[in-house]
């Protein structure tokens, strides 16, 4: 009973800085599973993905309509995937989303320029981006059509050691969650049970 | 997987990958001539299907698969797993997991009461075993500090204070193991508690001068400083405390009629701390190893790793991201850099090469010129500090204090220069800079190491003589006689010069620098900046301190519980002077390797260990005049004489496996097993690359054919 408590302590949490963004908007009241969603602006300027060259990416990759608005239940998806708990298949699938970015399904020439872009803040110069794309193709590039798909993007990334230390995300509490103690999600809501259940 | 090769030529299942209801993650159609639906028949494709969405066949707009996944998912075989990983590992929304676990809950229904019973019982297990392992996370010595440090200085910092973890850990099980084996018996013995006696040892010959041992111990009324003195110096009231050997004179320990044979117990403690310590360091370096040899040099797919792998999710200071973008860039820029040199040094001509070689050679003598002038230094700087304490003990208290850390001082200012020379001669050898990093690191590992070699050899040749005098006991017993506590002494003192150069330099160096960069707005200054965290230096330092650690404690069981409060201490100066006082290094060091060679000089460092060990163990006589060993010839002859009072089978079966009979065929069977191992592990690289051939291979061959049907079809 206690782990389901603390993974309720983690819900309440979590809601509560869902919930500071937009106190206006977002219900404290979860039984009747409302339609809210937050636009991309207000979550991108959390403090946790302010700083990140790909926040616009990785809040349109969780968004159920592509243009980045996250409801609640998006917006733990997010967290849950960027945490270190999560397993390294399904950090490569949402990698694989926030790196393509006219998605297409396929990771090409462009996404990789605009990749590139943002992890060097567009410092390097054209010649270099494209060698360090050619180069990047060239590697992992398993059946030759000159762009990444998703088995060649999971193939490569399995075999990248850094890749699981560096896809996650920290979340901060401020002490104002912890003040608050209840919010009404009924016992048998499905957040609760899917917590519960979710071996 | 080649049914995902092709993957831009098949057809989504679920329109969209991104609309409200498909949300199984699948790859769409190319372009707009799509290939038949048999596509959607091929094998591959069906049984990527079945494991990619075994619990999601729900709905699926294109009815006629949708039915075949559902028929794949429904009655499965009775002891199958229905879905092996949990359900928050699925790459599908909430609503969709939720749908998921309706089906699994209804599924269950169905099964025999065993079945359901073993199933639900194997999830809860495994809920159990996961949460226990989290829980147990928390628990972490410095967890929140660490994540703190990775957030704001990156992962290759981030690995060094996890490393200063590891040894914390490391020494204080050290600590435990000879308390607890070693000091504790002698202790309760020697006062009497818990009814226990001891018998102390009866030397053999009273008369000889070996036996003579008198420590100066607690002269009565003293200046101040000798204090002061005799706890930096170890000698003294120190000598005679539990810290050193000499102190552990007793034979047996007597508790409740159980006879506790302590030098036995010494030794094997000795060895069980070795061995504890070489376990652990390869159990935590193997899955670095693995991924090292399947996967060869770093060079492979680090283009890769950089792009899609380089940026650290947890940063979320502001600077910290600038440093990392900057980074990035350094990194991806000078790995274009090695490119061209690579090309350059291939197109190098044969007069190029001779004068490139010829520089080499005459580079490479000079670093070993001054490895051995440090070498000679140290020699000479033991010798004259040993002579010096020995003969004269009225001089005053600086002077003496100076002469007795005579050889610390020479060995942390060749610790100092050598590192310095070395960086600045590589410039002209003209290496590829991985590989310039990687051979001035493996020179300062070296120098730091050797030296410590040359000390203790220093000091053997003080202890052991050719005259007369010692042919009575076999080591100098006029000077030293007790030289097993002179060496602890001598590790003791290593030990506390080390810590109080880091708190020295931190003080001294770090914070006024620090001010000056922040208070003085001189361009010069500005210029110099803040001191780089240089990873690799602080990394080597705490290694020198640990392989000092591991040859005193036999001379000094006391030492590791030294060597856990000064790492303990070490762990916060080093945090503080980080976060106040430096700037991150501008070539970041990937977490990954960084780990596998800490751990791998950590390993040189511990082999080293055991050779002065061995040495001192079975080769030099132990002193007569104190210590558990004291009847015996060398330390070692403790454990053939155990070996004698065993029963005769007993003894046959260890001579036997001790005699030259079975060592010789062992070696030659373990030889056979490694040279097994190391083909099976060149011939699975090599079937990888066959495999990764043969894939590209089949998704063109599939592309081919299925342009060539599709014209087909377009025909008829």
């Amino acid at each position: 009973m206690t782990v389901v408590f603390f993974f309720l302590l983690l819900v309440y949490r979590l809601h509560g800085r869902y919930h500071e963004m937009a106190p206006n908007v977002v219900p404290m009241d979860y039984t009747k599973d409302p339609d809210v969603k937050l636009p991309m602006q207000l979550i991108i300027n959390m403090p946790e993905l302010k700083e990140n060259p790909f926040k616009e990416r990785i809040v349109e990759s969780f968004s159920e309509d592509g243009e980045g608005s996250l409801s609640f239940n998006d917006f733990v998806d997010m967290f849950s995937v960027l945490s270190e708990m999560a397993p390294r298949e399904l950090k490569a699938i949402y990698a694989f989303k926030i790196y393509d970015f006219n998605t297409d399904n396929f990771i090409c020439k462009a996404d990789l320029e605009k990749t590139l872009n943002k992890l060097t803040r567009e410092e390097l110069t054209a010649e270099e981006i494209t060698l360090v794309c050619e180069k990047v193709i060239e590697e992992a590039d398993m059946d030759g059509d000159g762009k990444l798909g998703f088995a060649d993007f999971e193939n490569m990334i399995s075999k990248a050691p850094d890749f699981l230390s560096s896809l996650k995300v920290e979340l901060f509490f401020h002490v104002s969650c912890l003040k608050r103690t209840f919010i009404k999600i009924p016992m048998a809501s499905n957040f609760y049970m899917l917590m519960k259940h979710s071996t | 997987m080649s049914g995902f090769g092709a993957a831009g030529e098949l057809p989504a299942w679920g329109a969209d990958g991104r609309s409200g209801r498909g949300e199984v993650f699948f790859p769409e159609e190319a372009h707009a001539a799509a290939p038949a639906d048999f596509l959607q028949e091929l094998p591959s494709y069906r049984s990527v299907l079945r494991r990619r969405a075994g619990p999601g066949g729900g709905h699926d707009p294109q009815g006629s698969l949708g039915a075949r996944a559902g028929e794949a998912w429904g009655p499965q075989p009775e002891g199958a797993e229905p879905a092996a990983r949990p359900l928050r590992e699925y790459a599908l929304s909430i609503a969709e997991k939720r749908r998921i676990r309706d089906y699994q809950q209804a599924d269950i229904k169905y099964l025999s009461g065993w079945n359901q019973w073993k199933r639900t019982s194997s999830k809860s297990w495994r809920k159990v075993l996961k949460d226990i392992k989290e829980s147990l996370s928390y628990l972490q010595l410095w967890r929140h500090d660490i994540h703190s440090i990775e957030g704001k200085f990156g992962t290759g910092i981030q690995s060094y204070f996890s490393f200063l973890r590891f040894l914390v850990l490391l020494n204080f099980l050290i600590f435990i193991l000879m308390f607890g084996f070693v000091t504790f018996p002698t202790v309760i013995s020697k006062y009497g508690i818990f009814n226990s006696s001891f018998a102390k040892i009866s030397p053999k010959n009273t008369d000889s001068p070996c036996t003579v041992y008198t420590p100066s111990g607690n002269k009565g009324l003293v200046y101040f400083y000798t204090y002061l003195k005799d706890l930096l110096t170890g000698t003294g009231f120190l000598e005679t405390t539990s810290l050193f050997y000499g102190y552990y004179a007793i034979d047996a320990a007597l508790l409740h009629d159980v006879r506790y044979n302590f030098p036995l117990a010494y030794l094997l403690t000795t060895f069980a701390y070795l061995v504890l310590s070489l376990v652990w360091i390869i159990k935590r370096s193997a899955s670095g190893f693995k991924r090292s040899l399947v996967h060869d040099e770093d060079q492979f797919q680090s283009y890769c790793n950089k792009v899609f792998a380089g940026w650290d999710f947890c940063i979320t200071d502001l600077n910290a991201a600038r440093l990392k973008h900057r980074s990035l860039q350094y990194e991806l820029q000078t790995d274009l850099e090695e490119e061209r040199i690579k090309r350059k040094i291939a197109d190098r001509t044969m007069k190029e090469k001779l004068r490139i070689y010829s520089l080499r050679i005459f580079l490479n003598i000079i670093v070993l010129a001054v490895l051995l002038g440090c070498f000679y230094s140290i020699y000479k700087a033991t010798a004259f500090s040993q002579e010096k304490s020995n003969n004269g003990s009225n001089t005053d208290f600086q002077t003496n204090l100076l002469v007795q850390y005579l050889p610390s001082m020479v060995i942390t200012l060749a610790n100092f220069v050598a590192p310095q020379i070395f960086s600045i001669l590589i410039r002209f050898e003209d290496y590829s800079p991985a590989f310039e990093i990687k051979l001035t690191l493996l020179r300062c590992v070296f120098v730091r190491l050797a030296n410590i070699g040359v000390l203790l050899f220093s000091l053997w040749s003080q202890i052991h003589c050719d005259n007369d005098n010692c042919k009575a006991c076999g080591y100098n017993y006029e000077l030293y006689p007790c030289w097993e506590s002179a060496v602890g002494q001598e590790m003791y003192k290593l030990l506390i010069f080390d810590f109080m150069i880091i708190l020295a330099v931190t003080l001294f160096m770090d914070f006024p620098r620090m001010l000056l960069v922040t208070h003085c707005s001189w361009k010069l200054v500005q210029w110099c900046g803040l001191q780089e965290f240089g990873i690799s230096d602080n990394v080597l330092e705490i290694i020198y301190g640990q392989t000092i650690c591991w040859i005193g404690t036999f001379f000094s069981p006391l030492l590791p519980a030294i060597a856990t409060i000064k790492y303990f201490i070490i762990f916060y100066v080093k945090k503080i002077s980080l976060i106040h006082t430096r700037k991150p290094p501008g070539r970041p060091i990937r977490a990954s390797s960084s780990n596998f060679f800490f751990l791998v000089v950590l390993l040189i460092g511990l082999v080293l260990a055991f050779i002065p060990l061995g040495i001192s163990i079975a080769h030099i006589p132990s002193s007569k005049a104190c210590g558990p060993f004291r009847n015996f010839n060398t330390s070692w002859a403790v454990v053939p004489h155990t070996i004698l009072e065993f029963p005769t089978g007993l003894q046959m079966v260890l001579n036997g496996i001790a005699s030259e009979a079975f060592a010789v065929p062992f070696f030659m069977v373990v030889c056979l097993i490694m040279f097994y191992f190391i083909a099976l592990a060149g011939a699975h690289k090599r079937v990888v690359e066959q495999l990764r051939e043969q894939l590209v291979m089949e998704s063109r061959d599939k592309l081919f054919l299925i342009r060539k049907i599709t014209e087909a079809q377009k025909c008829t």
